[in-house]
């Protein structure tokens, strides 16, 4: 399932829900991206993102799709937010169920590796002296890239 | 909107610096992404860094697209900077 939300998320109830879904799970893989302070620029205060809905929704589900058929992933569940984030605030949260943690440990960074590089989302840093917006990065593109 | 066009749409970056959400162009046969591009950029101003050193994401009715594909009425086409999510 996906969600692409202003709102915060509850780490602790997604993993129950996962946890609660899946016959023949024997392992939960998740991880949660947070708002940091030494983005591009020093002093960031927050971010703003922005992204494409429809499209957004369609890549992220290709992603699940192409995870599914590479590794044994029972469920998969994404949460990305958009709008003003403070720092230390929750962006993004994956979560995958699979029968043995190799393959949750793979698909749940494959999915969060190929998002950085695909999916239609945008981030502003905000600091005390203007706004800019975010470069994307060598080293995620290199991440992504080595998945193929 | 008529049925002859094709809407294009701009994200983050590039919606702000050239002031514009979305616009509406005339299809016609044979029309490519790449083709909307450089004619857009032709207009000058900072509708010249559709064709600058920044690379430019192309996406045809929400999946990636590139130059070389073909716009049809009734499209939506979208141009954005490089993504930065998660």
């Amino acid at each position: 399932m996906i969600s692409v939300q202003a709102e915060d998320f509850d780490v602790a109830a997604e993993y129950a829900a996962l946890r609660d879904s899946g016959a023949g799970t024997g392992a939960i893989a998740t991880f949660t991206g947070l708002v940091r302070d030494n983005g591009d620029l020093q002093g960031v205060s927050g971010l703003y993102l922005e992204h494409y809905p429809g499209m957004t929704e369609q890549v992220i589900q290709g992603l699940i799709d192409e995870a599914s058929e590479r590794w044994d992933v029972r469920k998969a569940r994404v949460i990305h937010r958009v709008g003003r984030l403070a720092l230390c605030d929750q962006i993004v949260f994956v979560g995958v169920c699979s029968a043995h943690r190799g393959d949750a440990f793979a698909a749940c960074e494959f999915i969060m590796d190929a998002l950085k590089t695909s999916a239609p989302f945008w981030k502003k840093e905000i600091t005390s002296g203007g706004e800019h917006w975010v470069e994307q990065k060598e080293s995620d593109l290199a991440r992504s890239e080595d998945w193929n | 909107m008529s049925d002859n066009t094709i809407t294009v749409r701009f994200f983050a970056r590039l919606r702000e610096e050239l002031k514009t959400e979305q616009l509406a162009i005339e299809a016609r046969p044979g029309l490519t992404a790449g083709d909307v591009l450089a004619e857009l950029a032709d207009k000058g101003g900072p509708w010249s860094q559709l064709q600058g050193d920044q690379p430019v994401m192309i996406a045809i009715n929400q999946a990636m697209a590139k130059p070389g594909f073909e716009v049809k009425a009734g499209d939506e086409l979208a141009f954005f900077p490089p993504v930065t999510g998660g």
